[in-house]
């Protein structure tokens, strides 16, 4: 089974929060094979270890600040997961989105469109480069490394080419309402940070409660063996990579929202970045296996290192190099759990 | 707690506790606080791997060490990264900073987060590029990247005097205002116009020694007799150099750069490059610092703009144009 069921991830979960694994239980084993189990527990440990370290680390506003910095990426992330679980893989969702905020960007600034249809407009442009993607892997044949690679270039050039190279300053309200804040207890919180949990909420439901969202799974565990079960896989994989697309535009808004301007150098590094998120959230890169809330855990470690370091006045190197430790422990552990199964 | 959450069916125990987690953090967060007496200052760089960077922190971890307050330190993953600079604020905002020094990558981007940080009292100094519009900031901190192509100009100027020159210009990227503030100063300084018919290429370099070498090698396939080549900087200008040996062009072509890097200075001692204009990044931090630790102990906010100075750095002086010699620039430069 690719997935956990809730009950065997809330245990050690609450254990962990209440008594810091007072009561692990024996069965350690089974539990490591659960894929939210490791990343939820780097992330506690991460979130124990800078909470000891700086009295700056355990407040609302900051827990706030570190959902918020990584939505860009964790929304990212969620195209990427699916396209992933379909055995995928996609090179281009950072280019592609940043290509989506210029072109809201541009056509609420200069050309003249209301900002709700110029969002709309952005969000259509990125999945349309998602259902390009998608044929090519399908239609062409071509495998979805090389595919996306050449959309990424294409997209980042089309970025550059339509922006003059130029940050469009001056939105409009409603292109950068998410990244405002509203009270909640003490503490405020953006806007984008709920819609990033939402869509996360949206996805592992459809994952994992729907036909579609299985057979996701199905086709990157085993194409054949789908295909013979009557799932079209074509179809499924241009509306996954078609969903993806259009994730990243959502992407794009945050990252405007976030930034309040249109960018055209952003998301350079953001297809590592997400694809970091989803190897740390314990998805597997070979397809069929992992857990879409593994990777909103996997967004959020890389984030509460980047943030705690920096509170802690660790430059923000380190933070690159422990999540290159991480991800290969993650991989590792991956690796470890499917033999033991097997 | 939990009712709130917005998902249908039942929520995955995990992601329920950190919510809870989140969600008690946020109820009980607000006892913590630093202590008040010491002071941080953040410094935010475009990149942490060019070495006029690595100067710039070392002045500023030197002078903060001097001073007895704390330094903390970011920076972009790529020039241009403005995501990453806007996140090292915050974060730093976050830790409690009494001011951030920063290098803007983006200089129209920045400015919103600039403005967040000031919002909140901290004191926000720009050092070697002034953010668009410049006071977006406190105050900035700067080499004047138009005096520093003005004097590389007259410098040409008056080697090259009378000569017929082909002038190549390897420029930094479209838009960017330190490279052309510093095109235009070289222009200024040798007494022509964008669109003289001396200037026979033109070509972005991005600031990069690979770059910079296909660059010249493209300019002399359009014009092989060109004989003055203006760089960007001291990368530019060895991958210039480099396309002309190649092309067995050194004897008769002149490199005029600009930056005062340690690599740049020898290239100069070894006759390379004929003339660099010397920048103090060193300075620029270790004046960023002093400021706002006296502003924090009850001085004057710093305003406006500073000139951090720069000088001419060449082994052929020439008669009638003030310039250092290596000696000097070795000792003052930085990488």
């Amino acid at each position: 089974m690719p997935e956990t069921t809730s009950t065997e991830t809330s245990g050690p979960a609450v254990a962990d929060r209440a008594g810091r694994g007072r009561d692990v239980p024996a069965t350690v084993a089974r539990f490591a094979a659960v894929p939210t189990v490791g990343p939820l527990a780097a992330l506690l440990l991460a979130c124990l270890f800078f909470s000891l370290n700086t009295d700056r680390f355990l407040t609302g506003g900051n827990l706030s600040l570190v959902v918020q910095q990584v939505m860009e990426v964790g929304t990212l992330a969620v195209g990427q997961t699916i396209v992933i679980l379909t055995a995928g893989i996609d090179l281009s969702n950072g280019a592609v989105m940043a290509f989506g905020t210029i072109v809201m960007t541009r056509l609420a600034v200069g050309g003249h469109v209301p900002a709700p249809l110029a969002i709309v407009i952005g969000v259509v442009v990125c999945a349309a480069f998602g259902a390009v993607n998608g044929g090519l892997v399908t239609m062409a044949r071509l495998p979805a490394f090389i595919v996306t690679l050449g959309t990424l270039n294409i997209a980042f050039a089309l970025t550059h080419i339509y922006s003059h190279e130029q940050t469009v300053t001056g939105l409009p309200k409603a292109l950068t309402a998410l990244g405002q804040t509203f009270p909640l207890g003490n503490t405020d919180v953006t806007y984008g940070s709920v819609v990033m949990l939402a869509l996360f909420a949206v996805a592992w439901y459809v994952l994992r409660f729907t036909a579609a969202g299985r057979h996701v799974y199905a086709v990157g565990d085993n194409p054949e063996a789908a295909r013979l079960t009557g799932i079209s896989n074509r179809r499924l994989l241009i509306t996954v990579y078609t969903i993806a697309g259009a994730v990243y535009g959502l992407a794009g808004l945050l990252l405007v929202g976030r930034t309040t301007v249109g960018d055209p150098q952003a998301g350079q590094t953001d297809n590592l970045d997400s694809i970091t998120a989803v190897v740390l959230g314990g998805v597997s890169l070979f397809g069929g296996r992992g857990s879409i809330v593994g990777v909103l855990f996997g967004a959020l470690i890389v984030g509460v290192i980047r943030n705690g370091l920096q509170l802690m006045g660790v430059a923000a190197v380190y933070q690159v190099l422990i999540t290159g430790i991480l991800v290969i422990l993650a991989v590792g552990v991956d690796r470890l759990a499917r033999r033991r199964r097997m | 707690m939990r009712r709130g959450f917005p998902t249908p069916g039942p929520l995955s125990g995990s992601l329920a506790a950190l919510v809870a987690l989140t969600l008690v953090a946020a109820g009980c967060g607000s006892g913590a606080k630093g202590s008040g007496k010491d002071i941080t200052i953040g410094l935010i760089t475009k990149t942490d791997t060019n070495p006029f960077f690595v100067k710039m922190k070392e002045g500023a971890e030197k002078e903060a060490k001097a001073k007895g307050v704390k330094l903390m330190t970011a920076a972009g993953r790529f020039d241009g990264d403005n995501a990453s600079q806007v996140t090292a604020m915050e974060n730093m905002t976050a830790a409690g900073v009494k001011g951030i020094l920063i290098v803007p990558s983006d200089t129209k981007a920045i400015v919103p987060s600039l403005a967040k940080a000031r919002a909140k009292g901290i004191d926000v100094i720009a050092l070697d590029t002034p953010p668009d519009p410049q006071s977006a900031a406190d105050a900035l901190f700067a080499t004047n990247n138009l005096t520093a192509g003005t004097l590389i100009g007259r410098y040409a100027k008056s080697v090259e005097s009378g000569k017929p020159v082909k002038i190549a210009m390897l420029d930094l990227n479209p838009g960017i205002t330190v490279g052309v503030l510093r095109h235009n100063g070289f222009l200024q300084g040798y007494g022509i116009k964008d669109g003289d018919p001396s200037i026979v290429c033109t070509q972005y370099t991005a600031g990069d020694q690979a770059k910079g070498q296909t660059a010249m090698e493209n300019c002399l396939q359009k014009d092989p007799g060109i004989n003055l080549v203006y760089t960007i900087n001291e990368p530019a200008a060895l991958g210039a150099y480099t396309a002309l040996k190649a092309a067995g062009r050194t004897g008769s072509t002149m490199i005029v750069s600009i930056d005062g890097g340690c690599t740049g200075v020898k290239a100069v001692q070894a006759g390379q490059i004929a003339a660099t204009a010397q920048q103090y990044p060193l300075k620029m931090a270790a004046q960023g610092v002093d400021s706002i630790v006296a502003w924090a102990h009850g001085g004057k906010k710093a305003s406006g703009y500073t000139d951090t100075g720069v000088n001419l750095i060449t082994a052929k002086p020439q008669a009638g144009l003030e310039s250092k010699d290596v000696g000097f620039g070795l000792a003052n430069c930085w990488g």
